[in-house]
């Protein structure tokens, strides 16, 4: 199960996560942050390859892609 | 924030000063990955010049020296030459390098003097609202080339290069893997190391020259203007014309590196020889 | 001065004992550009330093020298720096830097005539308010002249010992004749070198620009000793942290910077005074001028003519107290310098109007004579 964490109180809502995605999973979401910045969300989290691409991208680093081990 | 955040970054400083979308914040990602890497967060002292990417390592929980405009390489040579154990890592502009930090560049390139240089090209002045820069590609429109800039710009890289850099890569943004890679590589190297990442500057380059603002379509068109230096090699000048190209450009592990030399020579001065 | 039975007794030039000072007080860095009258320092500073494993570097231009000694000084040195008037104005903005940042490091200026390219070989005292006024902002420094080769290699010695307290760029103003005279020299053995004071506080609780109410900082850390430091040119908070947009906190670090030096002015203070105690007339000098001062004071003196001399050896911050607390019987000062008259204005300004001030200026690179000065105190004196 792959985790996809976006920070919301960094965010800038610059959308390079939407852009970059090879799955885009990502777009647009309707909802600000407290700074006013429209935030991305998930549209597909189920897709994702956990190639990093977002987190390595996103420059707040607010996103993270962790891999929840299977115990 | 992702956990190379919490380890690394001085939260009481954020959120970081850039527009939306600016390539800075990613270059900053990549840079702590690599410097996470090596483990040589005690190691390193980083120097951040005057403008917009000056501001990367004052956000980085490491001993950081944030400096006059220009004068990165300088202030770099002081605290190289006080230790060379400690690693130089220095995050300048293509304005604060090529401009007013120009001499400073070529010399300190031309003595091989151990640091890493990040110059962050963005084609602009940024920081101070979007004027011409030595990277400003001709014809373009800025703030002081109202009519189009009348000048070309430098090839940083081939400039570094003939100085006598000793690593020279070349990466945007839009590459933030084998960037963090070519940034371990660089700080890894022991001589005078020097890493051009072309960076979207959406709200001054993108708006002013390129008629772009959204920070993806910009970075992309930068991409766009790039070539690997493998297939680079394959074509011919008029393909490769207007074109950067991207990758490892240079290495060479073989030339002493300044401090050692002056350090050799320093222990044998004082024996008649 | 004492003999000491432990001294080296040498004949050297003023830029050669300013080298002697730099090195006793154990400084390993020196980065420079050769300039006239001031290259004798880099080229015996190269000479010098590569035996003791310090750092000499000609650098490639004066702007880069300074900036290199103050990243040696927080990368773990004591640093230094020597020009002329061209290269101390291309270094302005990095005194500012080293003001700002507290960093220690010691700028020899041996002055030469100005303005602009001016007079290369030939001595000034052009450069005095330059020294307090050159960079941008509201800042202090402190500025030692020396006006003998013996005051060469002890002031540079004390430079040395006020930058490390006090967190300061220090001036060493010396000029063109004092550097290119040679006298002899006593240099003491054994003399102590100035230590870098380690911060008392832990390392993760250490703020660097805390200071005290005297309004010093802890110590004087260096990088890569696990202070994590944040060295910036904006005005910072006491962690170091931006602060360009909190008025109340820039105001305070304008005001310490400059606070920090004036509250400890007595301390730094240094003068010699002859014949003062019943003077009438005082001639207030520094540097250069001084030599001839003190054998027109004496002549003076030998004609029956109630003549006095005060020598200022700390320049900035100017001794105001010590010239406004002259004996009630001093009428007048007589001041001479080798530019067209700037300290005497400082002079003025300490004696409130209680006393008659006179300038004594000399331009065209030329130093007074004992009988040009004897004789403004002789018609002052009729």
């Amino acid at each position: 199960m792959i985790h996809i964490a976006i920070d919301e109180e960094w965010c800038k809502g610059c959308y390079l996560c939407i852009h970059y995605c090879p799955k885009k999973i990502f777009a647009k979401s309707k909802r600000r942050n407290l700074r006013g910045y429209t935030l991305p969300q998930l549209t597909g989290p189920e897709d994702c390859t956990s190639c990093k691409s977002c987190e390595f991208i996103c420059p707040e680093l607010a996103i993270t892609v962790e891999k929840e081990r299977e115990e | 924030m992702n956990p190379m955040g919490e380890k690394y970054l001085r939260k009481d400083s954020l959120p970081f000063l850039w527009c939306p979308g600016c390539g800075n914040g990613t270059i900053l990602a990549a840079t702590i990955r690599a410097i996470d890497q090596l483990g040589v967060i005690d190691d390193v002292a980083l120097i951040g010049g005057i403008g917009c990417s000056g501001w990367i390592p004052v956000y980085i929980k490491a001993d950081v020296f944030h400096v006059l405009h220009g004068r990165t390489m300088a202030f770099g040579t002081g605290l190289k030459m006080s230790d060379p154990k400690r690693k130089v890592v220095i995050f300048t502009g293509d304005g604060d390098c090529l401009g007013i930090g120009g001499n400073h560049f070529i010399h300190t390139a031309r003595r091989n003097l151990g640091m890493t240089v990040l110059m962050v090209n963005n084609q602009i002045y940024g920081m101070t609202g979007g004027q011409v820069a030595p990277t400003t590609p001709l014809a373009a429109k800025t703030k002081t080339s109202f009519f189009g800039n009348p000048e070309d710009p430098f090839d940083a890289c081939e400039l570094a290069k003939a100085a006598g850099a000793t690593y020279v890569a070349r990466w945007t943004a839009a590459h933030p893997i084998p960037l963090s890679k070519t940034i371990a590589e660089a700080i890894s190297h022991e001589g005078f190391a020097f890493v051009e990442i072309i960076a979207q500057c959406p709200t001054q380059a993108g708006r002013l020259m390129y008629g772009i603002s959204d920070p993806a379509a910009m970075l992309e068109f930068l991409k766009g203007k790039t070539i690997p230096a493998q297939a680079a090699q394959n074509l011919s000048e008029e393909e490769r014309k207007g074109k950067l190209i991207i990758g490892k450009l240079f290495h060479d592990s073989e030339k002493t590196e300044f401090s050692k030399r002056y350090y050799q020579m320093a222990a044998s001065s004082g024996k008649g020889d | 001065m004492i003999e000491e039975p432990n001294q080296e007794v040498k004949i050297l030039q003023g830029n050669e004992a300013v080298v002697e000072g730099a090195l006793a007080a154990g400084c390993r860095f020196f980065a420079g550009y050769p300039i006239t009258p001031a290259t004798e320092i880099a080229e015996m500073m190269a000479e010098r330093l590569p035996p003791l494993n310090g750092v000499f570097l000609q650098m490639e231009d004066e702007i880069a020298s300074i900036c290199a000694a103050i990243g040696a000084s927080f990368g773990g040195m004591l640093a230094c720096t020597a020009s002329s008037g061209p290269g101390i104005s291309l270094m302005q903005e990095g005194v500012g830097y080293a003001a700002e940042t507290e960093a220690p490091i010691v700028v020899v200026n041996v002055m030469r005539g100005g303005p602009s390219t001016g007079m290369p070989t030939a001595p000034s005292q052009q450069d005095i308010m330059q020294a307090k006024w050159g960079s941008h902002g509201d800042y202090e420094i402190i500025a030692l002249m020396p006006s003998s080769c013996q005051e060469a290699f002890r002031l540079t010695y004390r430079a040395f010992v006020l930058a490390q307290r006090y967190r300061v760029p220090v001036y060493v103003l010396s000029d063109e004749i004092i550097g290119h005279t040679r006298e002899k020299v006593r240099i003491p053995q054994g003399l102590a070198p100035v230590e870098r004071q380690k911060p008392r506080a832990e390392k993760k609780n250490y703020w660097p620009f805390k200071a005290g109410p005297d309004g010093l900082l802890d110590g004087m850390p260096a990088f890569n000793e696990g202070y994590k430091l944040l060295i910036d040119g904006q005005l910072h908070d006491e962690q170091g942290r931006r602060a360009a947009h909190i008025p109340e906190v820039c105001a305070r670090l304008t005001e310490r910077l400059c606070r920090k030096i004036t509250i400890h002015r007595e301390e730094i203070y240094e003068l010699e005074t002859a014949f003062i105690d019943d003077a009438e007339m005082v001639v207030v000098c520094f540097g250069s001028p001084a030599r001839p001062a003190l054998r027109a004071v004496k002549e003076a003196r030998r004609k029956g003519i109630r003549a006095g001399y005060l020598k200022i050896l700390t320049v900035w911050p100017f001794p105001v107290e010590r010239i406004r607390d002259l004996p009630e019987q001093v009428h007048t000062l007589i001041v001479p310098e080798l530019n067209v008259g700037r300290v005497v204005h400082e002079v003025e300004h300490a004696t409130a109007g209680r006393k008659e001030v006179l300038s004594l200026p000399k331009l065209g690179g030329l130093l007074h004579t004992p009988g040009e000065i004897l004789e403004a105190i002789e018609r002052r004196n009729r």
